[in-house]
């Protein structure tokens, strides 16, 4: 009893945010929904959550039919928004309270649930929601989403403008969540998170490009992916975006990923293209494929096959 | 780059009441470097950067941005700097045109110059097409684009970048990271924050600060080496909580 999509589309006036979307997440999974800004995620939270209508398509929330049950749905979910959207001037116990009482329930009788993050803004618990630090906020708002001990658990964009020490912090307590039989469906833009999940869908324009485990996802990847260094990162992308075969050339940390449209590509080749144009050090090997490699590649083709 | 320095910090120090949020922080940047300035939520980064640009009074210490005093002239400061960051960048319900416009009205710049330059930007950013459209249907990494090249319509010697790039798409993440090379390239300075640990690779040095303090300030292939470490993402996390 996890969560079921079929042919799910919305549009906002001319703006197609959801383009039948179909997926499912078994019971007790951990799935994240990865793309950036403008895909159409926090529209999809908003339907599953019996916040918003879909203008085609059925969905399924833990065995209960978006429409008909929305009632019942809205008791066993979680849902912690994008925006910050707890009562800033009510304190950290007091928002947890309210909410608690919302669902029928109190602090105690879930408290066992929340504990390990609990605890760590308890000291604060006089303090005005308003006045917490990001990740702070990030913590009680995980932990409302939490009180009335939901099946289901989405959490839109939870990390987005978090560093990356409370984003890994963040991402264990969401592992220790799952181990206690909760489904997850979270969303990211940040691709390096996406390893942490038992699958992932990418999504870009309203359309799932792919779903998979994080593994598959790389490890199908077609695609020989090089890794390019030389004495000048500035110059060697403006080069290779010359160079003849060239299709895609992206910066990536202290490398440029190339990739090349020839299947016979011979990395000497370019290296003695790459000498010639001046380079020095230049350092050409096959990376490993990420996420973020694969999301960019799935993007340009859609955006390709449209235009 | 040049040795010349564009930003030169001494002991810089900000108080609020009880709580010292920056303690005394030293350093410089260079003319057309590229300065990526990092550190966990709330280690005082903005804080920090809020006084560079002129918007904060330092409680003590020293900063010189373009030559000006942050202290005592920092109407200077503001005019040589461009400024931009993820939750101010544009007003969604002007146009293109009409922001350009607005921003190089603020900036002092002639008719003539907005004028000419409004041209170079939209072929530059090829935004011809949407030229006319409200900023507010653009999506976000177009937005950041443009809010990044009209930080520098009025040719700041610096520009500060905050949080430029979260939420955008990984292919207009990297176009925008070209935008700053070429940048830079001219000459521009670049200061600008992150949570993506891969841009910060893509820096000249890198700063991390830790509870108010900087604590480490290198480049990032002898930052990597100095933690014994392979990755940005493991300088950080070495220092932020001392894994």
């Amino acid at each position: 009893m996890g969560i079921t999509l079929q042919h799910i589309s919305k549009s906002y006036k001319k703006v197609k945010a959801l383009d039948d979307v179909s997926f499912e997440v078994n019971p007790g999974e951990l799935f994240g929904l990865i793309g950036p800004d403008g895909a159409g995620k926090t529209t999809l939270f908003r339907i599953l959550t019996t916040l918003l209508i879909p203008d085609q398509g059925m969905a399924r929330v833990v065995g209960l039919d978006l429409i008909k049950d929305y009632k019942a749905i809205r008791k066993s979910v979680g849902y912690m928004p994008g925006r910050f959207s707890l009562y800033q001037d009510l304190s950290v116990e007091e928002n947890l309270n309210f909410f608690a009482t919302v669902f029928g329930t109190s602090i105690e009788e879930n408290y066992d649930l929340i504990k390990d993050i609990y605890l760590q803004i308890a000291p604060f618990k006089d303090r005005r929601a308003g006045k917490l630090s990001g990740g702070m906020k990030q913590k009680l708002a995980l932990s409302c989403a939490l009180i009335h001990k939901p099946k289901v658990l989405f959490l839109d964009e939870p990390t987005t403008g978090v560093d990356p020490v409370s984003r890994k912090e963040f991402w264990e307590m969401l592992k220790r969540l799952k181990e206690k039989g909760i489904t997850i469906l979270v969303s990211t833009p940040y691709m390096d998170e996406a390893a942490l999940c038992d699958r992932i869908a990418l999504i870009q324009e309203g359309k799932i490009l792919e779903i998979a485990t994080p593994e598959n996802i790389v490890n199908n990847h077609p695609k020989t992916i090089y890794n390019v260094s030389t004495n000048n990162t500035y110059q060697l992308i403006q080069d290779l975006k010359e160079y003849p075969g060239n299709q895609s050339v992206f910066a990536f940390g202290e490398f440029i990923h190339y990739t090349d449209v020839d299947k016979a590509f011979n990395p000497e080749d370019l290296k003695n293209h790459l000498t010639q144009k001046n380079h020095q050090q230049v350092e050409i090997h096959p990376a490993e494929v990420t996420i973020e490699d694969v999301f960019m590649d799935l993007a340009s083709e859609h955006k390709t096959v449209k235009n | 780059m040049s040795s010349e320095k564009v930003i030169e910090v001494e002991n810089l120090t900000k108080k609020f009441g009880d709580f010292t949020a920056v303690k005394g922080i030293s350093f410089e940047v260079k003319k057309g470097e590229i300065f990526g300035f990092l550190g966990a939520n709330g280690a005082g980064k903005t804080t920090a950067m809020k006084m560079l640009i002129g918007i904060s009074k330092p409680s003590s210490g020293e900063a010189t941005v373009a030559g000006f005093d942050v202290k005592t002239n920092s109407e200077m400061v503001k005019k040589s700097i461009g400024y931009m960051s993820q939750r101010f960048s544009m007003y969604d319900d002007l146009t293109i045109k009409e922001n350009i416009t607005f921003f190089g009205g603020i900036y002092g710049l002639s008719r003539k110059q907005i004028k000419e330059k409004t041209k170079v930007l939209i072929q530059e950013l090829q935004l011809q097409e949407v030229a006319g459209k409200l900023v507010g249907s653009l999506p976000l990494g177009w937005k950041q684009k443009l809010a990044f090249s009209v930080s520098l319509l009025h040719e700041p010697k610096i520009v500060f970048l905050d949080e430029p790039t979260g939420g955008v798409d990984p292919i207009t993440r990297r176009q925008f990271w070209e935008l700053i090379y070429a940048e830079a390239h001219k000459g521009t300075t670049i200061f600008v924050t992150t949570h993506y640990m891969d841009e910060a690779e893509y820096c000249d040095r890198v700063s991390i600060m830790v509870d108010g303090v900087i604590e480490a300030l290198d480049s990032p292939g002898k930052l990597k080496e100095q933690f014994k470490t392979d990755s940005m993402e493991g300088v950080f996390l070495k220092l932020a909580r001392g894994l």
